[in-house]
């Protein structure tokens, strides 16, 4: 009862009770955003979890999309023989300082010191990429964290020893090495990037495709709309794991087959709310009135209808998001994901499945998983809850 | 009977605020009124002036915390409501005292029948068992005046027409046998037909229950016609206060003057034969055909419009009048090629009604709709600039940014809007405003024909007032032909030349606007004229309950 007669003072328009007096602003300060936008933004300020999560999240994700600047196996700046090189961007052959490889191993002794003698290397904070190995672990992989061992064992592998220029902070292994030596601060970092960058790929190409055909169903109804719902019904029994394990059975699964394939089952999540949207729209008055100024179809889907179903397409999205993430990396854990050798938070957690010995593989990426998820999942719910109609009418 | 005995609701100094964010916004400021029992007073205002949340604020029904009361007591029988528990509340709320609401359709439940919404408040309020529900149930129909009480206890909201539905909410609210009865614009959404019958109806209630009435409604008439004392509420203040006829007769408040003279007044267009036709149709049929069975097969149809003639001539109006349901809006719709249709239309003496969606488009700036609802006619993410522009992108695409931007802003004076507003968004608008956008967004593109949906239907008196006189002073600038669609008869009245009366689908009467409000041939359209000017339900001649 209550909650009914709140949406009726809603809808009889007892909200702009006291309507905005008449010349609130002039034209010229207007804001980008309408007056309805500005009242979501704020609801979503005011969700401080929210907030807070959605900042972290795009401050962590923006550190890792500059992967190679933090976690690198190549030094960012090289002056060797008064010329200032930069190997992060390109891959100088080794003959340039003297050695015989294709591409140059800067953390090779020999190199290091011939760069030394005639320049300056300039090595972003932590050593190693997703795909080094560490061939100075002093115990057998997968090595725990540095910090747990003393200076004396530490550098027990390196030539000179504790005095070995390289048995620096920026050899560490801050959280230790997986079982094939490469360091999981490293992995972890890049492993962030390409799960994030995949959801999102996933989300907005699934988001575009779903939204198009929720859009032509709900606007164009009948026959159009009746074939299309039984398509998705028959296409959404497919059982999407087993297609995978087939397919890369047959083809190396790499980054854009996951992405094709993950892709073709994953478009019909926002088609039924698009779709309720558009059948829900198309009566509008305002519609109408379109119809009957002459605007063509596409016009007035584009323009008028999918302003509104935009919202409930935002509320969803940060969800698929999660969805497209938790989907890679548990492909990843069974081993049906990334090829071998990628950066992937499922493979670090099947590691620490494997070595229950070393628990920092495991806590690491469940660490990390669990973090990233659930800052998308607080900013998700404050996006929810910004567009939601009761919150930005209050 | 004392005086403290005889008065039965006493409101003094009530305030409503409403918090917004951080502010706090004045609803109500301080009103003061009372009723006896057995009377009834009218709260009379235009949208936005706080008569509804004033009412609902008697039974606490607002969104609480959102809105509160900074001042005020509000004085039921003695007892104090609103430092009332919500405990207390409940025993008051439906049992002693009742509301009706403006929408049938959404006031009631679809998903339960008529009878357990109904005996839902016997047992909650009463106790009563089963059977004992179901007898007072069935007495509480027969007294609405529910033909058939029985065969309607198992219906549905949706198989009860909005005469009924609202008769149902009048038994909910009956059934406990209240001392006060609320009504909300308890007829604002009905035909006028339906209108003159539960105004009746709740009269003739009234004095057998010998319940207080207190009645909001925008609408003079009603209040003429039902009530004992009227307040008149403006921006949340009771402005004038009195018997019906001390106000009727001689308001002292110039808001009070206002209203009254707000009736929509002037004189339409004179028919002239010699004026070339606009548009014309022949015959005009719209079928919906029902289909059942597994194979979808048509076994009927819906008649919506069947066999209409009218010929629409440059510089006239031909209001079309009739219950709803009777096909107005769907003639209207046919004619401009929004929906399928039998039977020839032309345009400019140019058969259309073959013409493909592309065909139509260039005819499209020439042929205009006005849509009834102000609200829903604008899309609320465009700035009224864009909205009122669309048009011409569409037909003018050559046309250069600051032309348009001219154009609309033209426009937009042309029909009494202020051009600098046009960057801001319709809910920003009243709905007078926003009914002169609509209208704007018709006429920026010079069009020779003009269907206006019952463009009056949703505004205040006085604004449809001033919305009339700019139809009319457009038309007379332009030369515009009108299709009028109205259900009030008043409005049309004041600019058709000619009427048909439509029923069914069918044509019922047409002629000159002149004969046919002086001299109705039919029952239909004489139960039309007394339903509309007399607010009388006239017992022959009327087809929907």
């Amino acid at each position: 009862m209550e909650s009914h007669l709140e949406k009726r003072l809603e809808e009889q328009g007892y909200t702009d009770i006291n309507p905005l007096p008449e010349q609130t602003q002039p034209p010229e300060q207007r804001s980008r955003f309408s007056p309805i936008n500005q009242r979501r933004l704020q609801n979503f300020k005011a969700n401080k979890r929210g907030f807070w999560s959605f900042w972290i999240f795009m401050v962590l994700f923006v550190v890792t999309l500059f992967a190679e600047f933090i976690a690198n196996d190549k030094p960012i700046l090289v002056s060797y023989k008064g010329e200032i090189l930069a190997p992060v961007f390109v891959d100088y052959p080794e003959e340039k300082f003297g050695g015989f490889l294709a591409i140059t191993d800067y953390r090779d002794p020999f190199i290091q010191e011939e760069i030394e003698r005639d320049g300056w290397m300039l090595w972003p904070p932590i050593r190693y990429s997703y795909r080094t190995v560490n061939n100075e672990i002093p115990v057998p992989a997968p090595a725990p964290p540095s910090w747990t061992m003393d200076k004396q064992e530490r550098c027990s592998r390196y030539t000179e020893g504790v005095n070995d220029p390289n048995c620096t902070l920026g050899n560490w292994n801050w959280l230790g090495t997986d079982d094939q030596g490469r360091d999981v601060v490293a992995r972890v970092i890049y492993g962030f990037r390409i799960s994030v960058l995949f959801g999102l790929a996933l989300t907005i190409a699934s988001s575009i495709i779903g939204i198009a055909a929720g859009a032509v169903q709900g606007y164009y109804g009948g026959w159009v709309d009746l074939g299309f719902q039984r398509f998705i019904e028959i296409w959404t029994a497919v059982p999407t794991l087993y297609l995978i394990l087939i397919v890369s059975s047959v083809l190396a699964p790499g980054f854009w087959i996951l992405f094709s394939i993950l892709l073709a089952f994953s478009w019909v999540a926002l088609v039924g709310v698009v779709r309720a949207e558009f059948l829900r729209g198309r009566n509008f008055e305002y519609i109408s009135a379109a119809r009957a100024l002459g605007v063509s179809n596409s016009v007035i889907m584009w323009r008028h209808l999918l302003p509104n179903a935009m919202v409930a397409t935002l509320t969803f999205m940060p969800f698929i998001l999660n969805g497209s993430i938790s989907t890679l990396t548990a492909l990843d854990f069974l081993g049906f994901g990334l090829p071998p050798g990628s950066a992937s938070l499922g493979e670090l957690l099947a590691q620490g499945k494997n070595n229950l010995q070393a628990p920092w593989l495991g806590i690491s990426g469940f660490v990390v998983l669990s973090v990233m998820l659930s800052l998308l999942i607080f900013t998700g719910e404050a996006i929810r809850d910004a567009f939601d109609p009761r919150k930005s009418f209050e | 009977m004392t005086n403290e005995n005889k008065r039965l609701l006493d409101v003094k100094d009530l305030s409503i605020a409403f918090k917004q964010g951080e502010q706090e916004n004045l609803a109500v400021d301080k009103i003061s009124f009372h009723i006896d029992r057995g009377e009834t007073l009218a709260l009379v205002g235009e949208s936005g002036s706080g008569k509804s949340i004033s009412a609902l604020s008697v039974l606490k029904l607002l969104p609480y915390p959102a809105a509160s009361h900074p001042s005020g007591t509000i004085e039921f029988d003695g007892k104090e409501l609103i430092s009332a528990t919500d405990g207390d509340m409940r025993k008051v709320r439906g049992n002693r005292i009742s509301m009706i609401f403006q929408e049938p359709m959404t006031s009631l439940n679809p998903v339960h029948t008529v009878e357990k919404q109904i005996s839902e408040i016997l047992k909650v309020h009463r106790g009563l068992g089963e059977t004992s529900a179901r007898a007072r149930v069935l007495e509480l129909l027969t007294q609405v005046g529910i033909p058939e009480p029985e065969t309607r206890l198992q219906s549905y909201p949706h198989q009860l027409s909005g005469g009924q539905r609202q008769r149902v909410m009048i038994a909910m609210a009956l059934a406990n046998e209240p001392d006060l009865l609320i009504a909300d614009e308890p007829t604002t959404a009905l035909d006028v037909t339906v209108q003159a019958q539960i105004l009746k109806l709740l009269k003739e209630l009234q004095q057998r229950t010998g319940m207080a009435m207190l009645f909001i409604t925008h609408d003079l008439g009603i209040v003429r016609k039902i009530s004992d004392r009227v307040c008149v509420m403006n921006k949340g203040k009771i402005v004038e206060h009195g018997p019906v006829e001390d106000i009727f007769e001689r308001p002292t408040h110039a808001y009070t003057q206002h209203l009254l003279a707000a009736e929509p007044k002037g004189e339409p267009p004179l028919s002239d034969e010699s004026k070339p036709i606009v548009v014309k149709t022949d015959d005009l049929k719209v079928w919906f055909p029902i289909k059942r069975g597994f194979l979808r097969r048509t076994v009927g149809h819906v008649k919506a419009v069947d066999g209409i003639d009218i010929a629409v001539r440059e510089g006239q109006t031909l209001g079309i009048v009739g219950e709803s349901g009777s096909g107005k809006t769907t003639l209207g719709l046919a004619i401009l090629r929004m929906i399928a249709s039998q039977g020839a239309i032309t345009y400019d003496g140019q058969p259309i009604n073959d013409f493909s969606w592309k065909q139509m488009r260039p005819l499209r700036r020439h042929m205009q709709i006005v849509f009834q609802d102000p609200f829903g006619a604008l899309s609320p993410r465009m700035s009224v600039s864009d909205i009122v522009g669309e048009g011409l992108k569409v037909h003018y695409p050559q046309m250069s940014e600051a032309d348009r931007d001219r154009k609309v802003a033209q426009s937009l004076e042309e029909v009494g809007l202020d051009a600098s507003t046009r960057f801001r968004y319709p809910h920003e608008f009243s709905g007078g405003q926003r009914q002169r956008i609509s209208i704007a967004r018709a006429m920026v593109l010079e069009p020779k024909f003009v269907m206006l949906d019952e463009p009056t239907s949703a505004l205040d008196m006085s604004v449809q007032a001033q919305v009339v006189d700019l139809l009319r002073d457009l038309q007379k600038a332009h030369g515009l032909a009108y299709l009028f669609i109205s259900h009030d008869l008043k409005v049309v009245r004041a600019l058709a030349n000619d009427v048909i009366v439509m029923k069914q689908g069918k044509v019922v009467e047409a002629g000159h606007a002149d004969a046919i409000f002086d001299n109705p041939q039919t029952d239909y359209t004489k139960a039309l004229m007394a339903a509309a000017f007399k607010m009388e339900a006239v017992e022959n001649g009327i087809v929907s309950m």
